[in-house]
C-alpha cells in the first residue's frame, strides 16, 4: 500500500521538478474508506454488551430462587423452529449480497425482503415465547435466573428488531438510489450486523437453550 | 378528575414543584448565578448578531479541530463545576467537627461527592481527553479530518448532552448519594428510590454512546488515514498513545453501558440482578464496574503520556528516547489494564489465589509505567531543556506520578489494602495520579498546543503562576490525606469526632484553596492572551521549534489542515523535513474533497437527552414521543446522501497565499 504512494510521490516530485522539497508531500492522496472496519469495531463493541450479558447469565443462571429452572420451562422444539428461521434468514441474506454483486437490483431487494419476513417470524416466536413465560408467572421479577434469561434472550431480539428497522430503511434506499457505492457499503454492514446476530443467537441457542435444559 | 390525574402523570410523571430546590439557598444562589449569566451570554450572542456563525461554525460543524475546541471548553466549563463541589467537600471536612455541623447537611453532602466524582471522570477529563486527541491526531497523522466526522459532531453532542443532564439535576431534582460508581444495593430501587441514581444512569448512558463512537472514529482514522510513509513505527508517540485509548475505549465502554442497563432494568422492570433476594448478586455490578473502571484510568492517562512524551521530547530539542520501548510499554499497559480490576475490591473476599493473582498483575503495571518514567528522563539527559510552561508541568508530572505509583504499587500488595480500602489514603492515591498525571498534562498540552489553535501563545507569567499554585496546592491538599488515611479515616464522612484530624482537613482545605487560585490563574492566562494576542502572535506555525506535522501548517490551520498531504520518511516527519530544508510548495494547489457540516448530530443528541429527561422522571410520553423522534431523526439523516464538498481550487490559493505573506513577516 504505502508502496504505491510512494510512487505517486515520485510523480509529484517529477511534475513539480527538481524540488528537493517534493519528496515530503503528494499532489494527490486519497485515504481508504474507514466505513467497514469503524462497522466491524462497532460490532466488536456490541460483542462486549453481549459477553457481559453472558457471563451475567453464567453467574445467575442457576439461581432460580426457589422458582421454575430451564429444564420446566423451556420448549426446545418451538426454539429448534425458531433458531432454523434466523439461520435461514441469514443465508436468504447471503443470497442478497450475492444479487448485488451481481448488479440486479430487483432480485436484492427480493432476497432483502425474504430475510425480513425471516425475522420477523423469528421475533413474532420469541415474542409468544415472552409472553407464554410471563403468563405462567415465570416473568423477569421472578428470579435472577429469569431477570438474566429475559435480559440476554431481550438485548438479542433488540437488535434484530432494529436489523429490521434497518433493513425496511435500506429498501427504500435502493429503490431511490439503486446500486450505488454508498448503497453497496449500507448492505455490506447489514449484512456483517446480520451474521453477527446469527453468530449471538447459536451462543444463545447453545449456552442458555441446550444447556439450560440439562438437569 | 381520574382521567386528568393520569394524564398529569403521563406527562410530568414524579416531576412537581417539590423537585425545585426553593428551600436549599446554597442551590437558590447558584441556580440565580448561573442564570444570569446565561441571560448575559444569551444577550450578548444576540446583541453582537453571533447566533448565525455560532451555529454555522461550531454547532453544526464537523472539522476535527473546531470539535477538539469545543471539547476542551466543555472540559474547562465542568471544571469549575466539579472543583466547586471540591471546595464544598474540603471546607466542609476542615468545619465539622464535634458540635460543629458544618454547612452543609448528609443528604447535600452525598450528592456532592457522587457528583464532584462523576463531573471530574466522565465531564472533565473524559473530554480533555477526547478533545486533545479530536484536534490533534489527524494532523499528526498527515490528515485532512476523521474518518467520520458527521460521527465526531453526534459523539461530541451526546457528551454534552450527558453533561448538560448532571448540570440540570443541580436545579431540578437532586443527584445520586452512592459515591461516583452507584454501588447496589444502595443505588437499587429501595436504597435510592428517588431520581438521583436516574440522572446519573442517563447522563452516563447518552455520554458512554458519545464517548464508544469517537473511539471507533479514532481507530479507523488512525488505522485508515495515516499519510503515506507513515508506517506504524513512525507514528508520533501521542497518536500510538491515543490509538491505544481508543482501543481501550471501544473495549471497555461497553462493559458500564451493560453494567449501567442491568442496574436501570433493576430499578424500572424490577428484575433482580443486583438485589438481596430472590437470587441477585450485587458483587456482580461491582466486578462488571470495575472491569470497566480500571481500564478508564488507563483510557485518561495514556495521552497523557503521548502529551508528554512530547513536550519532554520538543523542549529538550531531542528525538525522545527509546521510542520503541515507549510503543511497547504502552500497548502492555493496554493489555495489562484489563487483567488487575478486582484490586479495587481485594476485600470481596474472593480468596488468596485470586487476590494474590490481581495483586501481582497490578504490580506489574508498574514495569512498562516507570519504563516510560526513564525514557523521559534520558530524553531529558544531555538535552537543551528549555523550561517554558509546558515543561514544568511535565517535570512536575514526573516527581508527583512517581509518588502516587508508589502509593498504588503500596495498595496493591493485599493484606495492606484490607486496612487502606476505602481510607483517605486510597483518595489521597488516586488524586495523586490523577491530578499529577492527568490534569497537570491538560495543562501542559493547552500551553503546548494553545498556539497552535489559535495563532497566539499563552502568557507565560500567568502560565507559570497557574503551574506554581496548582503544584504547592495539590501537596497541601493530598499529603495530609495520607496521613489520615494511614490513621484510619475513611472516605465520604461529613462529620468528625476526634479534634486531633481537624488540623490535617484545615491544611488540606488551605491547598484546595491554593489549587483554586491556580485555577483562577489559568483563567486569567488566557484573558491576559488574548488581550496581548498580537505580541504573542505565532505567525511561523512552529512556535516552539517541535517536531510533529501538526506544526509544519499555519498556526490556526486551515480548515483543510494540509494543502497538500504531507509524505513521511522518518519519525518526527516534522523535524525530518526541517532538517532537509524542506521549501512548502507555493503553486499547482488543486480543489480539495471536504465533508459538509450538518446539524443533524446536534438534533439527535438532543432528541436523545430529551427521551432521557423523561425516562428519569418517568414522564412516559416524553420518553415515548423522544425513543420515536430520535429513530425518525436517525433514518432520516441516512436519506441525506450529499455529505461532502469541493473547497475549490481558488480559494485554496488564495488562504496559501496568505499564509505566504505571514511567513514573510516571520522572518523579517
Amino acid at each position: 500500500m504505502s508502496k504505491s504512494h510512494t510512487a505517486s510521490a515520485g510523480l509529484a516530485g517529477a511534475s513539480a521538478g527538481s524540488n528537493p522539497s517534493s519528496r515530503y508531500y503528494v499532489l494527490e492522496h486519497h485515504p481508504e474508506n474507514g466505513t467497514l472496519l469503524g462497522f466491524w469495531l462497532y460490532l466488536m463493541s456490541d460483542c462486549l454488551i453481549f459477553a457481559c450479558l453472558f457471563a451475567t447469565y453464567a453467574v445467575l443462571g442457576r439461581s432460580y430462587a426457589a422458582g421454575p429452572s430451564g429444564a420446566e420451562l423451556f420448549d426446545l422444539p418451538l426454539v429448534a423452529v425458531n433458531t432454523s428461521l434466523l439461520l435461514l434468514s441469514s443465508i436468504t441474506y447471503g443470497f442478497a449480497m450475492l444479487e448485488m454483486q451481481k448488479k440486479r437490483l430487483n432480485s436484492t431487494i427480493a432476497w432483502l425482503l425474504v430475510t425480513g419476513v425471516l425475522g420477523a417470524g423469528f421475533l413474532s416466536l420469541e415474542l409468544y415465547e415472552f409472553a407464554h413465560l410471563i403468563h405462567e408467572g415465570a416473568g423477569p421479577q421472578r428470579s435472577a435466573f429469569l431477570s438474566s434469561f429475559f435480559t440476554l434472550v431481550g438485548t438479542h431480539g433488540l437488535h434484530v428488531s432494529f436489523g429490521l428497522v434497518w433493513l425496511v430503511t435500506l429498501v427504500f434506499q435502493l429503490k431511490r438510489h439503486g446500486l450505488n457505492a454508498a448503497n453497496r457499503r449500507r448492505l455490506q454492514c447489514l449484512s456483517m450486523f446480520w451474521h453477527f446476530l446469527d453468530v449471538v443467537w447459536i451462543g444463545v441457542f447453545t449456552f442458555v437453550y441446550l444447556m439450560g435444559v440439562l438437569p | 378528575m381520574l382521567e386528568h390525574l393520569d394524564l398529569t402523570k403521563l406527562i410530568f410523571g414524579r416531576l412537581s414543584w417539590d423537585a425545585i430546590p426553593f428551600h436549599e439557598p446554597i442551590l437558590l444562589g447558584t441556580f440565580i448565578m448561573v442564570a444570569l449569566g446565561g441571560l448575559t451570554v444569551l444577550a450578548l450572542l444576540t446583541k453582537f448578531r453571533l447566533w448565525g456563525p455560532l451555529w454555522r461554525d461550531w454547532i453544526t460543524s464537523i472539522d476535527h479541530k473546531r470539535i477538539g475546541i469545543m471539547y476542551m471548553i466543555l472540559g474547562v466549563v465542568m471544571l469549575l463545576r466539579g472543583f466547586a463541589d471540591a471546595l464544598m467537600m474540603r471546607a466542609q471536612q476542615a468545619l465539622s467537627f464535634g458540635d460543629a455541623t458544618g454547612f452543609l447537611p448528609p443528604h447535600h453532602y452525598d450528592q456532592v461527592f457522587t457528583a464532584h466524582g462523576v463531573i471530574m471522570i466522565f465531564f472533565v477529563a473524559m473530554p480533555f481527553v477526547t478533545g486533545l486527541m479530536n484536534y490533534i491526531v489527524p494532523m499528526q497523522i498527515g490528515a485532512r479530518d476523521v474518518s467520520f466526522p458527521f460521527l465526531n459532531n453526534f459523539s461530541f453532542w451526546m457528551t454534552t448532552f450527558g453533561a448538560v443532564l448532571v448540570m440540570a439535576s443541580l436545579f431540578v431534582g437532586e443527584f445520586a448519594r452512592t459515591g461516583w460508581l452507584a454501588y447496589p444495593p444502595l443505588s437499587g430501587i429501595l436504597g435510592s428510590p428517588d431520581v438521583g441514581v436516574d440522572y446519573y444512569i442517563w447522563s452516563l448512558q447518552i455520554a458512554g454512546v458519545g464517548t464508544l463512537l469517537s473511539g471507533v472514529n479514532l481507530i479507523a482514522t488512525i488505522v485508515k488515514m495515516r499519510a503515506p510513509g507513515m508506517t506504524l513505527m513512525k507514528m508520533p508517540v501521542f497518536t500510538w498513545t491515543a490509538l491505544c485509548t481508543n482501543v481501550l475505549i471501544v473495549a471497555a465502554f461497553p462493559v458500564l453501558t451493560a453494567v449501567l442497563a442491568l442496574l436501570s432494568l433493576d430499578r424500572y422492570v424490577g428484575t433482580n440482578f443486583f438485589s438481596n433476594d430472590l437470587g441477585g448478586n450485587a458483587m456482580m455490578y461491582v466486578n462488571l464496574i470495575w472491569i470497566w473502571g480500571h481500564p478508564e484510568v488507563y483510557i485518561l492517562v495514556l495521552p497523557c503520556f503521548g502529551v508528554y512524551s512530547e513536550i519532554v521530547s520538543t523542549f529538550c530539542g531531542k528525538r525522545l528516547f527509546g521510542y520503541t520501548s515507549m510503543v511497547y510499554a504502552t500497548v502492555v499497559i493496554t493489555i495489562l489494564s484489563y487483567l488487575v480490576w478486582l484490586h479495587h475490591f481485594f476485600t470481596m473476599g474472593s480468596g488468596a489465589s485470586v487476590n494474590s493473582f490481581f495483586g501481582i498483575t497490578t504490580m506489574i503495571i508498574s514495569i512498562p509505567t516507570g519504563a516510560k518514567i526513564f525514557n523521559w528522563l534520558f530524553t531529558m539527559y544531555k538535552g537543551r531543556i528549555r523550561f517554558e510552561v509546558p515543561m514544568l508541568w511535565t517535570i512536575g508530572f514526573m516527581v508527583t506520578f512517581v509518588i502516587g505509583g508508589m502509593t498504588g504499587v503500596l495498595l496493591a500488595v493485599p493484606p495492606a489494602d484490607f486496612v487502606l480500602h476505602n481510607s483517605l489514603f486510597l483518595i489521597a492515591h488516586f488524586h495523586n495520579v490523577i491530578i499529577g498525571g492527568v490534569v497537570f498534562a491538560v495543562f501542559a498540552a493547552i500551553n503546548f498546543w494553545f498556539p497552535k489553535a489559535f495563532g497566539y501563545k499563552l502568557d507565560s507569567f500567568w502560565g507559570k503562576c497557574s503551574f506554581w499554585f496548582w503544584l504547592v496546592g495539590f501537596y497541601l491538599a493530598f499529603m495530609p490525606l495520607y496521613v489520615l488515611g494511614l490513621m484510619g479515616v475513611t472516605r465520604r464522612l461529613s462529620h468528625f469526632e476526634d479534634p486531633s484530624l481537624q488540623i490535617w482537613f484545615q491544611v488540606a482545605a488551605l491547598g484546595a484553596v491554593l489549587i483554586a487560585l491556580g485555577i483562577g490563574s489559568f483563567i486569567i492566562q488566557l484573558v491576559v492572551s488574548y488581550l496581548r494576542r498580537d505580541q504573542l502572535r505565532d505567525t511561523t506555525g512552529d512556535p516552539w521549534n517541535a517536531r510533529t506535522l501538526e506544526w509544519s501548517t499555519s498556526s490556526p490551520p486551515p480548515d483543510y489542515n494540509f494543502a497538500f498531504t504531507p509524505v513521511v520518511h522518518d519519525n518526527d516527519a516534522w523535524a525530518d523535513m526541517k532538517k532537509n530544508g524542506y521549501q512548502r510548495p507555493q503553486q499547482g494547489f488543486v480543489a480539495i474533497h471536504m465533508p459538509k457540516n450538518t446539524a443533524a448530530g446536534f438534533v439527535i443528541a438532543a432528541l436523545s437527552a430529551a427521551m432521557a429527561f423523561g425516562l428519569i422522571w418517568q414522564m412516559w410520553l416524553l420518553a415515548g414521543l423522544g425513543f420515536v423522534a430520535t429513530l425518525v431523526a436517525i433514518i432520516v439523516h441516512t436519506f441525506n446522501y450529499k455529505r461532502d464538498y469541493y473547497i475549490p481550487a481558488d480559494e485554496v490559493v488564495r488562504v496559501e497565499a496568505a499564509r505566504t505573506r505571514q511567513l514573510a513577516t516571520a522572518h523579517v
